[in-house]
């Protein structure tokens, strides 16, 4: 059977790594590369590298940074950030990642995630939500960081970014992001149930057992997190071994 | 020099840089000539069964690594590399291979998530040099939805389980298969790159 993936995060701005809290206060934590070699050894199943980067000069700088992070570790590499159009599929994977992921630009033209599917195969495309929970007990899809609400169902969505040809959605719940409290459980459970694609949380993980929950309870394929592991927090190793002990099939390296 | 072949599909720098980290000589090539020089053929592969096979015809390459095995140099296909090995794939269609083992490709039949896409486990069926130090169990990164079903079951050295027996790594002499990524599958598949890299004389 596959494990279940620990996947962490680093959102890279300018050619550095840093982590927002509640998509601000931005502070920056360490160099890409050295970074994801280290997750690497660690044990991580996967890396995900999210450019943060505002202006398009400098976004050639995060492009040698795939391409040097592609040639230093030898597990799957996933791109996200400013993915706009097929071409920029094109750019990241020639850089050398093997999965690009779409957010904002996939609300605006739902089109994107099919004609990425049948050029590059709908394994390397990865629909990335950013979800928040509305008053009527409902989840509703924001862009653009989280500044604007679009209105659309969260599960409607999913549902949708799959038959487009999703082969993978990273559930990014707005309201536990940077607060360390625990994924949302009952958010990622519900859209695991509705699609057949796997399902990544994104967003809340402060201890051990937060990721334990995710995977057993809210029913997700892989955990991704960025602080807790940046800081130190919380070691990929001693989390697997942990997640190991109780139960679910995670990669022991 | 192992020459990894370039018929435009894919990402061939990974398999490249591992290769060289590994300190073996590598290229990565699309002409003929450096493929009947090298002492080792990577046949890498990702997207469609057919395309493949189209490009790998258009550019002589076919007959090439046909000529090349034929007089034993050693080849390692990855993923669809593997299955253009063998000599029929059902990928949407019918559609011939190089055959140079016998099997065919078919589709997932399974409740299961397709692509089987993640890392899963490798169950060893047979001691052989290349898999010299892998221990029953180590993980491997896999994306695809077809398999491999052969008689040839003496060819199979690794399986993986995915509701049915899902041949991961094969060898017939000179000739040798990986499903999944080695180049993506952390250390297990350096090992693995090592010892490929290790049979050449």
């Amino acid at each position: 059977m596959i494990a279940k993936r620990i996947i962490p995060c680093l959102d890279v701005d300018a050619g550095r790594v840093v982590k927002g809290k509640k998509f601000q206060d931005l502070s920056d934590v360490n160099d890409p590369v050295t970074l994801a070699k280290y997750y690497n050894d660690e044990g991580a199943d996967e890396l995900v590298f999210y450019d943060i980067t505002a202006t398009s000069e400098k976004r050639d700088i995060f492009l040698q940074i795939v391409e040097q992070t592609a040639e230093s570790v030898y597990i799957p590499l996933t791109i996200g950030g400013g993915i706009r159009t097929v071409e920029d599929f094109k750019r990241v994977l020639r850089a050398g990642a093997d999965k690009v992921s779409v957010n904002s630009a996939a609300v605006i033209d739902p089109q994107l995630i099919t004609a990425a599917a049948l050029k590059f195969g709908r394994q390397c495309v990865v629909l990335s939500m950013d979800v928040k929970r509305n008053e009527d007990k409902g989840c509703t899809i924001y862009t653009h960081g989280g500044r604007i609400n679009t209105g659309i169902d969260a599960l409607e969505w999913a549902v949708k970014g799959e038959s487009l040809g999703a082969g993978e959605i990273v559930v990014n719940c707005i309201d536990t992001d940077g607060i360390r409290n625990g994924y949302d459980l009952e958010i990622t459970r519900k859209i695991s149930e509705e699609v057949r694609v796997p399902v990544i949380a994104s967003g809340g993980a402060g201890k051990s057992e937060d990721f334990y929950q995710v995977l057993q309870h809210g029913k997700a394929d892989a955990a991704l997190a960025a602080s807790v592991f940046h800081y130190g927090d919380i070691r990929i190793r001693e989390l697997k071994s942990y997640l190991d002990n109780k139960g679910i099939h995670v990669r022991r390296c | 020099m192992i020459a990894i072949v370039d018929y435009g599909v894919g990402n061939l720098k990974s398999v490249n840089k591992a290769f060289q980290y590994l300190g073996f000589q590598s290229l990565i090539t699309s002409d003929p000539k450096e493929i009947d020089k090298s002492d080792a053929i990577v046949l890498p592969g990702v997207g469609a069964f057919k395309d493949a096979m189209e490009q790998l015809k258009k550019n002589d390459l076919a007959q090439c690594i046909k000529e090349n095995v034929g007089k034993k140099k050693l080849i390692l296909g990855i993923c669809l590399g593997m299955q253009l090995l063998y000599e029929k794939s059902y990928e949407d269609g019918e559609w011939e291979g190089l055959g140079l083992l016998k099997g065919e490709i078919v589709k997932f039949n399974s409740q299961l998530k397709i692509p089987h896409m993640g890392w899963n486990k490798l169950s060893k069926r047979f001691d052989d040099d290349l898999g010299r130090g892998i221990e029953d169990g180590e993980y491997v990164y896999f994306v695809h939805s077809y398999y491999l079903d052969t008689h040839a079951k003496d060819d199979i050295l690794f399986n993986t389980q995915y509701d049915v027996d899902v041949p991961a790594v094969v060898r017939n002499g000179n000739i040798i298969g990986m499903q999944f990524h080695p180049e993506k599958s952390g250390g297990t598949g350096l090992k693995l790159l090592r010892n490929f890299g290790e049979l050449i004389k």
